[in-house]
């Protein structure tokens, strides 16, 4: 099936050169961090995880949300997503490959990341995170080859396929609740210790990912003639929706136990968000756009007569991808940090090289879509069920 | 085929006069003779304890002594001076009474608490957050009850950054030798990409003295000593002061008690 990646248009092999360009910038940049050690991210003593690190936070949801198409297909025989499924699986393989090189490039000491595996230490959330990132690839990569390969060889999905596809939608759900645990459970750290933090991670991954799945189906129905069908489009929308009040209601009620408890610790890092503290308010604007773009975009999604029409549907999530990638991909791991633990206002924001390596990570994710999307819609057309 | 054939031979000859040489090269190696390693067995002479505790008599402090333990610790540590506040490697350093002791402040503080700078470590908790996230037990727990970094293992992920709730941790943002201009050759100095911080100085109680800051006092300001021996110093002060710690609510256990 590999080679179906092999043939392609003009427009894909230009594509795919374009991805190679960046990805040849990012890693020539990751070489200059490399030389020069991370002093030249935007990085302190006192913020020590910055967007490298969010950035991997955010991808394990877009991972995670693949269960949002396989879980109502292979539980409730959802069949309008039968077709769309693979897309999901395809998307969180590319997705987690992102999330390893975002830790990896956060490392201080790359080359001895080994010494994970040589002294595994279960008591770090960060080797969980590790095992369960790790095994939630495999299984997508095998499941959606493994179906893939019986869709071109027109015969059945081999029973322990089955198995892999049933163990891989709790997995899924595990991935996103221990990326929470990196968080929730340090001491000191009160903007993260919630106990909620699972389920928002969960719901904002929920609605984020499927919004980034519906968008590549839309630019696909253009572009490679897949049409993913009005009922899987619609079934798609409403699950965003829903996840995206859950992701909403789930932030009031952090404020609300925040600033109704009014215990100092709890109420720092909102006010920070909010209005900024000690004179510094480099993330309030932020903060501010992901309200604005929030409700903008549940008001186009909640009434049924926008959501059904696909121009203002495209509108809604680009607005909600945006407001939840500035909460989570930005805002979430920084404001931890803010203030430090001596309660010192330290703020941060990304240098140029360190955005150039994460733009050179997200094009590598990009290009393993672009390949892996290549193959299924390859195998697709030629079983006639695009 | 010749040539394959020549090529065969030349190795062949190579490998036969390195074959050759080999006892030469022996004889050489053994004249190197390298000097005979330290014992590893611990020093006689060494400081034991239970648990290792610090107390810091904050009135006790001036200016310069303050400033002498502070100094102490960069020279026997080797630590650098870093132009740059953001990358700053920290080990023992000054913070007002509000920012070590976030919310038991207030503005009803006599003034000399609120605006005498006191010191501030690692607190070698007796349940630290920073050994439970480390995926790799580059930091970890001595019996005596010292947290301590080993920098040959230490990946660079900062989890223990994240984990410490009184920031004690520094992380080597860039090449900390190029701001030290004579290391003392009797204690590591480290490469960019790693963690570090305070130890209680394991590696002079190893030889029998204590800690450099404690040494630099001249009137008792820092108290060291075993907290599970009633006659040590450490014991002796708690006994007769009252004293805090650093948020005890966390549960980490500190074990460096202030007198105010």
């Amino acid at each position: 099936m590999i080679e179906k990646a092999l043939t392609g248009g003009k427009g894909y092999w230009t594509w795919v050169v374009c991805l190679l360009a960046v990805i040849g910038a990012g890693f020539l940049t990751y070489l200059y961090q490399l030389q020069n050690g991370l002093g030249v991210t935007g990085l302190t003593r006192d913020v020590s995880w910055g967007f490298y690190i969010a950035q991997l936070t955010y991808l394990v949801g877009v991972a995670a949300s693949g269960v949002m198409l396989v879980l109502p297909y292979y539980l409730h025989n959802h069949k309008a997503f039968g077709k769309v499924t693979i897309l999901g699986e395809f998307m969180a393989v590319a997705a987690i490959v992102m999330c390893g090189l975002f830790v990896f490039v956060d490392l201080g000491q790359p080359m001895r990341v080994l010494n994970v595996f040589l002294y595994p230490t279960p008591n770090s959330i960060l080797f969980w995170d590790m095992v369960v990132l790790n095994v939630y690839m495999l299984l997508n990569l095998v499941v959606g080859w493994m179906v893939l390969q019986a869709e071109n060889k027109r015969s059945v999905v081999p029973k322990w396929v089955k198995v892999l596809i049933y163990i891989s939608i709790p997995w899924a759900f595990s991935i996103h609740t221990v990326t929470a645990f990196l968080y929730a459970g340090l001491p000191g750290r009160h903007f993260w210790l919630t106990a909620i933090m699972a389920a928002r991670f969960l719901a904002s991954a929920f609605c984020s990912g499927p919004a980034i799945l519906l968008l590549i189906m839309l630019a696909l129905k253009k572009i490679a003639k897949f049409d993913p069908g009005e009922k899987a489009v619609k079934g798609l929308s409403i699950i965003i929706t829903y996840a995206m009040l859950l992701n909403v209601f789930f932030l009031l009620l952090e404020l609300f136990t925040s600033f109704y408890s009014g215990i100092p610790g709890h109420e720092h890092t909102f006010v920070y968000l909010f209005a900024g503290l000690d004179g510094k308010h480099f993330l309030t604007p932020f903060m501010w756009a992901v309200v604005v773009l929030a409700v903008f975009s549940l008001v186009l999604l909640v009434v049924p007569k926008w959501r059904n029409n696909i121009k203002v549907l495209v509108v809604a999530l680009v607005t909600l991808i945006a407001a939840t990638w500035i909460e989570k991909g930005l805002i979430m791991v920084v404001a931890g940090f803010i203030p430090n633990p001596l309660e010192h206002v330290s703020e941060y924001a990304p240098t140029a090289p360190e955005l150039m390596i994460s733009v050179g990570i997200y094009a590598i994710g990009a290009l393993v879509v672009t390949i892996l999307y290549k193959i299924a819609l390859g195998v697709k057309k030629e079983a006639a069920t695009m | 085929m010749d040539s394959t054939r020549r090529t065969f031979l030349k190795i062949a000859g190579a490998c036969a006069a390195g074959l050759a040489v080999k006892p030469a090269t022996d004889a050489l190696a053994m004249d190197l003779v390298l000097p005979t390693p330290k014992s590893a067995a611990p020093d006689a002479a060494a400081l034991r304890a239970g648990k290792w505790a610090m107390v810091v008599d904050v009135k006790k402090f001036t200016e310069e002594s303050r400033q002498a333990v502070a100094a102490a610790c960069r020279a026997a540590h080797n630590i650098p001076e870093i132009p740059n506040e953001k990358h700053e490697i920290k080990w023992i350093w000054e913070e007002h009474f509000e920012n070590a002791f976030p919310g038991q402040g207030g503005e009803h503080l006599p003034p000399e608490v609120s605006r005498t700078p006191l010191m501030v470590l690692c607190n070698h908790c007796e349940s630290p957050a920073c050994v439970r996230v480390c995926p790799t037990k580059a930091t970890f727990q001595r019996a005596d009850g010292i947290v301590m970094m080993d920098y040959h293992r230490c990946i660079g992920c900062r989890f223990c950054m994240a984990g410490c709730p009184y920031g004690s941790r520094s992380f080597n943002f860039e090449d900390p030798r190029k701001y030290l201009e004579n290391p003392d050759p009797n204690y590591p100095t480290r490469t960019k990409g790693v963690v570090e911080k305070c130890n209680f100085c394991a590696e002079r109680l190893a030889i029998g003295q204590l800690p450099a800051c404690v040494e630099a006092c001249q009137n008792g300001e820092l108290l060291f000593g075993d907290l599970e021996d009633p006659s040590s110093v450490v014991s002796q002060a708690l006994r007769a002061n009252f004293t805090i710690r650093r948020k005890p609510e966390l549960g980490t256990q500190p074990k460096v008690y202030y007198i105010i």
